[in-house]
């Protein structure tokens, strides 16, 4: 460690981006002492991927974003990706352009039950006593540099909150698109799903295409409240000089549940970390992320649960598909924590290469403190299988057929899983392009 | 013209170890062969060779279809021009529906362009599947995963009545099969016999042959056909089992490539 460290923004132009959005005393000061954190933090150390060669720092400066009434002002490449196939009126979703919200529509009827969908920096001033307890508090601002830096400079973002026994029965969607990659882009995402709710949430994160480099700095933090069922899905897919760092975290609370789907479609280098705390009694989580890697990129993916609520239970499954010289990191975590009787926990990694010079490597860590439980992992990494494709070849199909369908089929589960069609067809288009097709 | 499949003085290895050693067969359309012998004596090695399997390097010989250099081709261009192997142990392929996987295999024999319509695949492979008393729901279900012995083997045959090949080569398909389960599978065959198709039918056991009645038998020893007859054949075989077969050719172990 350091004193040295020279931050990629300074104290005041924090505290005059907290003066500017005009934000409540002790949001200000979150900042600054996240700031002051990140000066005595060293940067994440993911399991077996060395990242000090990453572009950390390009956190470029705030943008500011006129916002925009008509779904048909937005940006194109927003628009492509929220514009249904079936109609035109897309409803319940919110859009981030780089360091601000522009757009946010949520259908008459959930406001009326009492959802609050809405950009985290309106939240914060209306919404106090929901945001305060919250924020930063799933993932501490002390964990590492990335996370005070986060805590510090997060703009735009999410509020997704829902009343208790509320059941949302649509999606509810978000798109952030860093379309000047000299803005600063870190949105955060928090959700609070109260006693018996249910909810779905989807976002996508996109980027025009650049050569300039840039950090998305993205934390996801959901708390489900005792009951509460939450399905969280998200795909990611920006530009190749981008550094995605994104870390999501959830709470669960008593027989609550979280679902975690994501795409990792991103075509830069990745740290991607999806975990599930589960508190409560009974709370279960299931995580579910699949992963393209091409060119030249280096991922590191790893899914955990932490379990300390007795008959926890918890299910990961990774699935990437590695091309060229792509290389990736997979690890999955199962903690189960003493007093956590009857948990369960089940995890499985597996990586497919498709070229002599792509790498992958499962790692399945359990670390198990309570003797009444049980957990399983498996975990694999090698090339497509040669008697599957013979098999698929003796039917007349051709070797290259064989293996695609074989490809796609080894990440179908995942695909099948997302909770909209419209972003289903677009992961699926994603995954295309990322296989050269 | 009328359907002909020669396999002449065929020699196989694998792993540098010779298990075909000089196989001769003739069959026509309309024929059924049927090919027995105990464990180890080449039998599924023959299928695999035939289909082009990767672990099996042909050394020697010659297979034809119509005329057509079968062991010049690509496996999948071996099934394009009409030969289909049953196989014994069927690759479980997840993510891959059965319906997907059929309708790929049809459309590359039909060729961009002249795709078979859904509708028209659906009824037909509803049909089959009714034919072999199938749950419509193994059409939507992930290729071969989690299938029962018995339900990969009657997938083997929907693959086969769907596809129409010339020539089939049913390796043990009769193994771990009930006897309502083999009945089915018998019918399969019996309805898809033509003027033009021919089969050739490996297996350990006659009971298969109770229900499919072969043309020509032959029995197979030491990666050799070392005798061929009738129906009888078989019959003979199943009564007093295979070593009468080995006194009358002085074979004392009729394995081949064993350690």
């Amino acid at each position: 460690m350091s004193t040295e460290i020279v931050l990629p923004v300074d104290r005041e132009a924090v505290a005059a981006l907290s003066n500017s959005k005009n934000e409540p005393a002790w949001l200000a000061e979150l900042r600054l002492q996240a700031l002051e954190t990140a000066v005595q933090l060293d940067n994440p150390k993911p399991e077996k991927t060395k990242i000090d060669r990453w572009n950390l720092d390009a956190y470029g400066t705030a943008s500011t974003n006129a916002k925009v009434a008509q779904f048909s002002e937005l940006p194109e490449a927003v628009q492509e990706v929220l514009r249904s196939s079936e109609d035109s009126e897309v409803a319940n979703v919110l859009v981030q352009v780089d360091s601000n919200v522009i757009y946010t529509q949520l259908a008459e009827e959930l406001k009326q039950q009492g959802v609050i969908f809405t950009d985290l920096e309106t939240a914060a001033r209306e919404h106090e006593e929901l945001v305060k307890p919250h924020l930063m508090q799933a993932m501490k601002a002390d964990e590492h540099r990335v996370a005070a830096l986060h805590a510090a400079l997060w703009n735009g973002g999410v509020f997704l909150y829902v009343p208790r026994n509320v059941e949302v029965s649509i999606p509810l969607q978000a798109l952030f698109y860093q379309k000047d990659s000299a803005a600063r882009f870190a949105p955060h995402v928090l959700i609070v799903a109260d006693t018996n709710s249910r909810v779905h949430y989807v976002d996508t994160y996109i980027s025009s295409e650049t050569t300039e480099a840039s950090v998305h700095n993205g934390v996801v933090e959901v708390f489900v409240k005792p009951g509460a069922k939450v399905t969280y899905a998200s795909i990611h897919h920006m530009s190749k000089e981008t550094v995605d760092l994104s870390y999501r975290r959830a709470v669960v609370e008593q027989d609550g549940g979280i679902e975690w789907i994501v795409g990792e479609m991103h075509n830069g280098n990745t740290i991607s970390d999806t975990t599930s705390i589960l508190k409560g009694n009974g709370s279960t989580s299931d995580a579910k992320v699949i992963c393209v890697g091409n060119g030249e990129q280096k991922l590191n993916l790893t899914t955990r649960a932490i379990h300390f609520g007795k008959s926890s239970d918890s299910q990961m499954i990774t699935r990437a598909v590695m091309r060229e010289q792509a290389s990736s990191i997979i690890n999955g975590i199962t903690k189960i924590e003493k007093g956590a009787t009857k948990a369960n926990g089940e995890q499985t990694e597996r990586v497919l290469m498709l070229s002599p010079k792509a790498r992958g490597d499962a790692n399945p860590i359990l670390l198990i403190d309570e003797d009444d439980v049980t957990a399983g992992h498996a975990a694999s990494a090698g090339q497509v299988n040669q008697e599957q494709v013979f098999y698929m070849m003796s039917r007349g199909i051709s070797r290259e057929d064989a293996e695609n369908l074989i490809i796609r089929g080894f990440l179908a589960p995942v695909v099948s899983e997302i909770p909209n069609e419209q972003l289903q067809a677009m992961l699926k288009s994603y995954i295309e392009r990322k296989l050269g097709q | 013209m009328a359907t002909e499949f020669v396999i002449n003085g065929l020699k196989a290895t694998i792993e540098g170890k010779e298990i075909l050693k000089g196989i001769n067969l003739s069959m026509k359309g309309g024929e059924i062969h049927a090919i027995m012998g105990p464990n180890g004596t080449g039998k599924s090695t023959l299928a695999s060779a035939l289909m082009g399997h990767p672990k099996y390097e042909v050394t020697d010989g010659t297979v034809t279809l119509d005329g057509e250099d079968l062991l010049e081709m690509e496996v999948d261009e071996r099934a394009r021009a009409g030969l289909f192997l049953a196989m014994q142990y069927p690759s479980e392929i997840a993510g891959v529906t059965n319906s997907d996987f059929l309708r790929s295999a049809i459309n590359a024999r039909r060729g961009e362009g002249n795709e078979i319509s859904l509708i028209k695949f659906i009824r037909q492979m509803e049909s089959k599947m009714k034919a072999l008393d199938m749950n419509e729901e193994f059409a939507h279900r992930y290729l071969n995963e989690g299938f029962s012995g018995g339900e990969k083997k009657r997938n083997e045959i929907l693959q086969m009545m769907m596809i129409d090949p010339k020539i089939v080569v049913l390796d043990e398909i009769d193994s771990g099969l009930d006897i309502d389960a083999l009945k089915i599978v018998a019918n399969g065959v019996n309805e898809m016999r033509s003027e033009d198709r021919g089969f050739l039918i490996i297996t350990h056991y006659q009971r298969l042959l109770n229900y499919v009645k072969p043309d020509f038998v032959h029995v197979m020893m030491q990666g050799r056909i070392v005798k061929s007859g009738g129906p009888e054949l078989a019959e003979r075989l199943e009564a007093e089992g295979y070593d009468w077969v080995k006194e009358e050719l002085g074979i004392t172990d009729e394995t081949v490539g064993q350690e």
